[in-house]
């Protein structure tokens, strides 16, 4: 364990590296480029392979071909760049293919405001391509947490052979502070294939992943982005292999959703006013909260770390029963919709509360006056 | 009376025959060239390799029918794909196959930039003319006037000569053959695989859509090959015609033929420059 002074992005890089990712393609892009840079730095001293693609539709595919060839890949990349890779993400979902994908999300849309700081692509993170596709989407607060989940990225990516998208911002991708470095973290090993007797593209146990065969061991294997069979033979026609399949792909992340739903929740067990954030913004709140309570307002904090999938009973009863949900977001209202599907609107009011751009956070101030409000106090 | 195995069967998933291809189909060419080629260099089996194709009628060439392990893309996206595995592993072959719509038009960037990179790859892209798979739109390469189901009136733009373009990049070794050339193909094939092993290799093969480019010009498939010998000439024949004469005819040959280091080879010395070792 070392303790560095790091950026976000350079946290994201560590934490790839200590857990042995040794592939890394990308197209430079603000504000996600020192990720970049960092590994192209440390990857060839390490004997890893960096290259620098010629756009991102390049990068998600190479990093797709290095891990189905073996490699622990990653890409990074922000707005623009995530846009792009969406086909590839849809295509790693279907072949399974355990890649990370880390987007430091800027103002948009288009080119917006590249230098500042959004929440933007939560719904692009999460259903961002076309056709019915589930990926596991993690949300760091701050530079520690961008290198903690970056590790526990790879961890998901490689147990379950899905995309994992790692989604920080320009406040967590650009700020520093001191992290605490791991040397070598334990990611769970991929599983390999022993033999040719098990099919690459299908599990008995639904909440498990196939093992991965690897390419060049005589298996003859098939992988195609078409609908294809357990054995990777293409069938474009008949209902039942086509449901079958999306239907695993599906499970293999929903039914995990207990272990993949990760949070943080602090202030008060019984609260009057519950926030419920992610990334950057949950600092505010965090403030927040401490402030409200301070004023004899009982308030509480979930900070989700993973905005999908989200285990809504599970939610509702972290949450306890508050008069009133506050969902502040750097947008203009994009996880708020799954929290008003978890309440009763004519019980408890969910309110949003956001604004983006020009690199203005949220104040803490501004959420103890949007609690007191909703409360009416 | 034991019947002789035919020598393709070595090459090609048996379980999967017949091909879902139109009857006299050029691909069926390809695929035999490629056989050859194998069968000529004693290639058994093909563990070593790694196919990667795109979307597209020749892409289905590798993925199902050569018994290799095959990754089959999303459209365009073949060369990219192919980076990632090739820089995994610089042991196993990789071999590009795909279509002029997948490599040239929706793939054309990845294309260039590996061609740029000299990255240690095979390309093969199988020139239909026209976007076979979807019934037959005009392609990057459907020659001036053709009329297709985009162009009904006569295609005006004009096409890309993508060998010609690949010959003015960085790539090792740029051909272009007829399917009416198989001998001097099957060797072109032969020799990226052994001679000129390192580095981009890219192999054009001028193989017309038989259903949508042959018959709608109420072809057989025999009458096309038979024009297609008159059609394709030397690219030193060809560089003495006019440029009115050139429309109407195909240069063939080996455009570009070196032996330099490619991406891999470079890599691994950037790789011990920085103090490393790459997949030692």
């Amino acid at each position: 364990m070392r303790k560095l002074l790091l950026t976000g992005n350079e946290a994201v890089a560590e934490g790839a590296l200590a857990t042995g990712c040794n592939f890394y393609a990308g197209y430079p892009i603000t504000p996600s480029s020192e990720i970049m840079h960092y590994m192209a730095r440390e990857l060839p001293k390490r004997g890893g392979v960096f290259i620098q693609s010629e756009d991102e539709l390049a990068a998600i595919n190479m990093v797709i071909g290095a891990a189905l060839a073996g490699a622990r890949a990653m890409t990074a990349t922000s707005g623009p760049g995530f846009s792009l890779m969406q086909e590839g993400i849809g295509y790693a979902v279907m072949v399974e293919a355990p890649i990370v994908v880390v987007d430091v999300m800027r103002a948009g849309p288009a080119t917006g405001q590249a230098t500042k700081p959004a929440q933007g692509d939560v719904m692009q993170a999460r259903w961002g391509r076309h056709g019915d596709q589930y990926v596991v989407v993690l949300a760091p607060s701050n530079p520690q947490e961008a290198h903690d989940l970056t590790i526990k990225a790879f961890a998901i990516a490689e147990e379950l052979r899905v995309p994992v998208v790692v989604l920080t911002d320009e406040f967590v991708g650009h700020g520093r502070e001191v992290v605490e470095v791991s040397e070598v973290a334990e990611a769970s090993s991929r599983r390999v294939e022993v033999g040719p007797q098990e099919a690459p593209f299908y599990s008995p146990d639904p909440r498990k992943a196939p093992p991965l065969p690897p390419l060049g061991a005589g298996h003859y294997l098939l992988v195609t982005g078409s609908t294809h069979n357990e054995w990777g033979y293409r069938d474009v026609h008949r209902f039942e292999t086509h449901f079958k399949l999306v239907k695993r792909l599906k499970d293999k992340v929903w039914l995990n959703k207990d272990k993949l739903f990760m949070y943080e929740v602090v202030g008060d067990e019984e609260p009057e006013v519950l926030f419920i954030t992610y990334g950057s913004v949950a600092r505010s709140a965090k403030t927040a909260v401490r402030k409200l309570r301070e004023a004899d307002v009982r308030a509480k904090l979930i900070r989700l770390k993973t905005l999908w999938p989200i285990d809504v009973p599970e939610l509702r009863k972290l949450g306890g029963e508050p008069r009133a949900v506050v969902v502040p977001e750097l947008n203009l209202g994009q996880l708020v919709y799954d929290i008003e599907r978890a309440y009763n609107p004519f019980e408890v009011p969910v309110v949003h509360y956001g604004k983006v751009g020009g690199g203005i956070p949220i104040y803490p101030s501004e959420l103890v006056s949007k609690a007191l409000e909703v409360l009416k106090k | 009376m034991s019947k002789a195995k035919h020598f393709t069967r070595e090459y090609v998933r048996e379980e999967v025959l017949p091909t879902a291809f139109c009857p006299g189909c050029y691909n069926g060419v390809v695929m035999n060239a490629l056989a050859l080629a194998f069968k000529e260099l004693g290639v058994r089996g093909l563990r070593n390799y790694v196919f990667v194709s795109g979307i597209g009628c020749s892409s289905w060439i590798p993925s199902p029918y050569i018994k290799a392990d095959s990754v089959h893309t999303l459209h365009g996206r073949a060369v990219a794909v192919a980076t990632g595995i090739k820089l995994v592993r610089p042991d196993l072959n990789v071999v590009v196959i795909a279509g002029d719509g997948d490599l040239a038009a929706i793939g054309g960037n990845h294309l260039i930039h590996a061609a740029r990179r000299n990255m240690d790859l095979i390309v093969i892209m199988v020139n239909n003319l026209v976007y076979g798979m979807t019934r037959g739109q005009q392609s990057p390469t459907t020659p001036h006037g053709k009329v297709t189901l985009t162009t009904p009136y006569g295609n005006f733009e004009m096409p890309f000569d993508i060998a010609g373009l690949l010959t003015h990049t960085n790539a090792n070794y740029v051909a272009r053959w007829c399917v009416s050339n198989f001998t001097q193909l099957k060797e072109s094939i032969k020799e990226v695989l052994t001679k000129y092993s390192r580095g981009f290799r890219f192999i054009e093969v001028w193989a017309p859509c038989i259903t949508y480019v042959v018959r709608y010009e109420g072809k057989t498939p025999g009458e096309k090959l038979k024009e297609m010998r008159e059609v394709c000439v030397p690219v030193s024949k060809y560089e003495g015609l006019s440029g009115e004469e050139k429309v109407k005819y195909v240069a063939v040959g080996v455009f570009k033929k070196e032996d330099k280091p490619g991406f891999i080879e470079l890599y691994r010395e950037y790789v011990a420059r920085a103090g490393g070792a790459h997949n030692e």
